[in-house]
């Protein structure tokens, strides 16, 4: 009983905790993460609900799949920097 | 590189005035306390419907009343759902993303790329990865009809396979060919057809003949779960294919 009023108070508290990080927080990269986390965090509060479908969507579209297209966006605005940096410099084009 | 992009975004040229952003935040938390509220204030009809749920199920064809909700009561808003994916993949699909990237057009959907070097121990961990993430999505496509599990959940384990594959980077995909447009559409072309026969047996397009609700349920879910991992696949590949399209190039 008291086991789970504790699991459930820290996975309220985690889930408020990491939205709000994600939001917060300056870096892109920290932020992706921090959101993927949630997904998962939500993921374990859905199975607590007895909610096993959306646990599973969750789980796999919502931590997973999502997770991975924002870091490739992510990676996408790393690369444009990159290009920009080396435009900047003068020797375009020797990039690897 | 990264402090640049950091700097850059912490700069206030988002294109919004303070003011702006004022109204903004009031407009969006008016919005959320109005749903907060509506939550609160509308906690009768739940209870009933879920209750309206499992006393239908015997006439549903499935044992899973989530699978029972999706593709027999509300099989409109799947079918929707479904119709709005295929939107979203026509949105996506490469035109010209993939151009000038591979020299010779690949034909399959698959194709292997020799020239990448793997590192030997992630190709023997997708050897097993791939395979398992397969059989995992059949799975939970099958077990939809009696515990939690369907289209939805295997496509994107089946897709989850597709980005790994594509993410070890000895794999391309092509997405030009017919074959692959019909298989992004299969879910919602198998959805309507089933409709239309439907409408030919009962004269109603969506309520399924008890005796084969199972059938046209299975057999929806199994092209939906097709496109949906396509699709999903699709939406990954290009924004990675879009994101490094310089590695073939260079190497030129």
């Amino acid at each position: 009983m008291w086991a789970e009023i504790v699991i459930d108070v820290v996975l309220a508290g985690g889930v408020i905790t990491l939205a709000a990080l994600s939001l917060v927080v300056r870096q892109v990269f920290t932020a992706i993460v921090l959101y993927i986390s949630l997904g998962l965090m939500v993921t374990i509060i859905w199975t607590r609900l007895n909610a096993w479908d959306v646990a599973i969507a969750e789980a796999a579209i919502g931590a997973g799949l999502t997770g991975a297209l924002l870091l490739v966006a992510w990676r996408r605005l790393h690369e444009k920097e990159d290009v920009n940096d080396v435009s900047e410099a003068g020797n375009s084009g020797n990039r690897v | 590189m990264f402090l640049k992009l950091e700097t850059r975004e912490t700069g206030s040229d988002v294109g919004l005035s303070t003011l702006a952003c004022f109204l903004l935040g009031v407009v969006i938390t008016t919005l959320s306390a109005a749903l907060i509220i509506a939550v609160i204030v509308s906690d009768k009809a739940a209870p009933e419907l879920a209750s309206l749920a499992m006393q239908n199920l015997n006439t549903s064809g499935v044992e899973n009343p989530v699978t029972a909700v999706l593709l027999n009561f509300r099989s409109y808003d799947t079918l929707l759902e479904i119709a709005v994916l295929l939107i979203v993949a026509v949105a996506v699909l490469p035109d010209q993303c993939f151009a000038g990237k591979t020299s010779l057009p690949a034909k399959r959907f698959l194709s292997r790329n020799v020239k990448h070097q793997v590192n030997p121990v992630l190709a023997g961990l997708l050897k097993w990865l791939v395979p398992l993430a397969l059989l995992v999505g059949g799975y939970l496509l099958w077990i939809g009809a009696y515990a939690p599990g369907g289209a939805f959940q295997a496509g994107a384990v089946i897709a989850g396979a597709g980005v790994a594959l594509s993410l070890a980077g000895q794999h391309d995909f092509t997405w030009q060919t017919t074959s692959v447009r019909i298989t992004l559409s299969l879910g919602l072309l198998v959805f309507i057809v089933v409709a239309a026969i439907n409408n030919l047996i009962t004269g109603t397009t969506l309520q399924y003949p008890v005796s084969y609700a199972g059938l046209f349920i299975l057999i929806i879910e199994v092209a939906a779960t097709i496109s949906i991992a396509a699709i999903l696949l699709l939406l990954f590949v290009c924004l990675k294919a879009i994101a490094e399209p310089a590695r073939e190039g260079d190497t030129q």
